[in-house]
């Protein structure tokens, strides 16, 4: 069984550039010149595109302001997002009210629909509103998340109700007590939920599809999106774009790596 | 991390509250902005009994706006046909239709066929991976660990134009990379077998290495104790897992099992970005036939009637599944 360790280190190692190496390539490719993507075999050293794709990109798609819309959209709904669910799920984990139960099953019970059920009415209420097109219609529809709410609930469930007492005890608001207590001691995991929100606004793409109209409002995913359907397509661009997509969001993981995987088992493993 | 509840329970309050005048020898004048400040005024507007009921507002709006709202109206409009002003109530008609429909048929097979062989595999990799990263015979874990986890932070249209071009015919990388071992040059994406497969390898890349590490979070929870009394009864490492670590996995199982069903069965964005459904429909899922009915061909009853049928097969899949493998008596 001496072998045990270096084999199963080896196959983990597999495992890992399975993984890892489409993205190494993905890298490679978005610095080539266009007609070098599809070059056998495949280039997996830097090229010296990289700044001629990026000017293209520049000119193609408008970069920098898609990128700016990407930043806004993804940042509105975190902000959003993580204040709508850590008050509700402080009333749902530390308050008794009538209706506790029902709402919170029903919140719940609309994740096994479909997000594609409530595309056609959202789009059309925001035809209605005239919103179609705007910052607003992207980000709206995404501020109240089932699963946001849900991992609040059970995190500040396991807080100890004697801390809050104490406060109140001492003459504490409700909400100094939320500002002052529960805020601060659950830090990390709502900066947790707040990366997995700014992951997914960062990343959407069928909603903001549809939503968005004109070129200067396109979010990134949008945008490549668009590119990719062209006849004329320019592939290291492509590349290029999906490579700027992914790096912020591998940046910041691998900054919070610690509150991303405790918020993710903190949604799994607390019953 | 210091819970400190001194820290936040106010000076001004401790003093009020025992009847001694506030700020008294710390020089604060009464009104001014200190700590204590918020606590007389707001605490009327906040009663006890109405506070919960302000703190779930927000949710409760945009749940009825956004979720409640579109559900309902989505299941009205399933009841009609025609757009704008011709829209009439037709009753049962679509679901009517969607039971004749052999692209509907052909959608719900391929849906099926990907379930059935990528949530077993994707899941049966997992927990081997999950596995290997628990072993203290490991060499430099962390390291595999966040190799393994990348993928699931990407997003579907930076993974769909990398693996358009990786799954290219004639110059894609793992085509090459297969050619090192003497594989021949494979059609991925050009050919209705093959362009299953390249949608089943791209998902099973994408959400592997999310659920081996909620996998990993379990293994990590059962105690030391259990495996030690079985070794001492004698259990060999097949017996240990399959009488220990299986069954304190369960609820964990359970989650990645109902969660990836439900992904897998609204599977949408790797078929609509890598193969656009086809080749000759062999990718066409559920979701992106409604999306064709809905976006492309503006039929929005037909198309809800499609995501309601989908939500009726999501529900009683996930129940069963709970059901078989959540309570054991």
């Amino acid at each position: 069984m001496k072998l045990r360790g270096p084999l199963l280190t080896l196959l983990l190692a597999g495992a890992f550039g399975l993984c890892v190496g489409p993205f190494w390539w993905l890298a490679m490719a978005a610095t080539q010149d266009d007609k070098d993507v599809f070059s056998w075999p495949p280039k997996l050293l830097p090229g010296g595109h990289l700044m001629e794709n990026l000017h293209g990109l520049e000119e193609s798609i408008g970069l920098t302001r898609v990128l700016l819309n990407t930043l806004l959209v993804a940042g509105l709904q975190t902000v959003g997002a993580v204040v709508v669910s850590v008050l509700a799920g402080y009333a749902f984990a530390k308050f008794d009210f009538r209706g506790r139960n029902l709402f919170f099953v029903l919140l719940l019970s609309t994740l096994v629909i479909p997000d594609t059920v409530m595309l056609i009415p959202i789009f059309q209420m925001m035809m209605d509103l005239g919103l179609i097109d705007s910052y607003e219609s992207v980000v709206l529809p995404g501020l109240v998340t089932p699963f946001g709410i849900f991992l609040m609930r059970q995190a500040l469930r396991s807080m100890p109700d004697e801390l809050l007492d104490a406060a109140r005890v001492d003459g504490a608001g409700e909400l100094r007590v939320l500002w002052r207590i529960v805020i601060p001691v659950n830090r990390p995991i709502i900066a947790a939920l707040a990366l997995f929100v700014f992951l997914g606004g960062w990343n959407q793409f069928v909603w903001p599809l549809i939503a968005l109209r004109s070129p200067e409002m396109y979010t990134l995913p949008v945008a490549t999106a668009t590119l990719q359907g062209l006849s004329t397509t320019n592939y290291a661009q492509v590349l290029l774009a999906g490579a700027i997509a992914a790096v912020p969001v591998m940046a910041l993981f691998l900054v919070l790596q610690r509150q991303f995987i405790s918020g993710l088992l903190a949604g799994a493993t607390k019953e | 991390m210091s819970l400190a509840p001194s820290e936040s329970a106010p000076a001004g309050a401790v003093a009020a509250a025992t009847g001694a005048p506030a700020g008294r020898g710390v020089c604060r004048r009464p009104g001014s902005p200190g700590p204590g400040r918020a606590r007389p005024g707001h605490g009327r507007l906040l009663t006890r009994a109405s506070v919960p009921y302000l703190l779930i507002m927000p949710a409760v709006l945009g749940f009825a706006i956004f979720k409640a709202y579109p559900i309902a109206a989505s299941f009205w409009i399933s009841l009609t046909t025609g757009n704008g002003d011709a829209r009439r109530f037709s009753g049962l008609a679509n679901y009517r239709r969607l039971l004749d429909d052999p692209l509907f048929w052909t959608a719900l097979k391929n849906t099926a066929l990907i379930l059935v062989v990528q949530v077993p595999l994707m899941l049966g990799l997992a927990l081997l991976v999950a596995l290997g990263l628990n072993s203290t015979k490991v060499w430099l874990r962390p390291l595999w660990r966040l190799g393994v986890f990348v993928p699931s932070l990407t997003g579907l249209v930076a993974a769909g134009v990398m693996f358009s071009v990786i799954l290219n015919h004639d110059a894609g990388l793992l085509n090459w990379v297969l050619s090192l071992f003497g594989v021949d040059r494979v059609n991925w994406l050009g050919s209705p077998f093959w362009a299953r497969v390249g949608v089943v390898l791209v998902i099973t890349w994408h959400y592997t290495g999310y659920n081996a590490v909620m996998y990993l979070a379990g293994l990590q929870g059962i105690p030391k104790e259990l495996y030690e009394a079985a070794m001492v009864d004698g259990a060999g490492p097949v017996r240990r897992f399959v009488s220990i670590t299986l069954p304190q996995l369960r609820p964990i199982l359970l989650l990645t099992v109902v969660l990836s069903t439900i992904g897998t069965l609204q599977l949408f964005d790797e078929p609509y970005v890598l193969t656009g459904g086809g080749p000759d429909n062999a990718t066409l899922t559920v979701t992106m036939y409604l999306y064709n009915n809905g976006f492309k061909y503006f039929d929005f009853g037909y198309a809800s009637a499609l995501a309601y049928a989908l939500a009726l097969i999501v529900s009683v899949l996930g129940i069963l599944q709970v059901r078989l493998m959540g309570e054991r008596r």
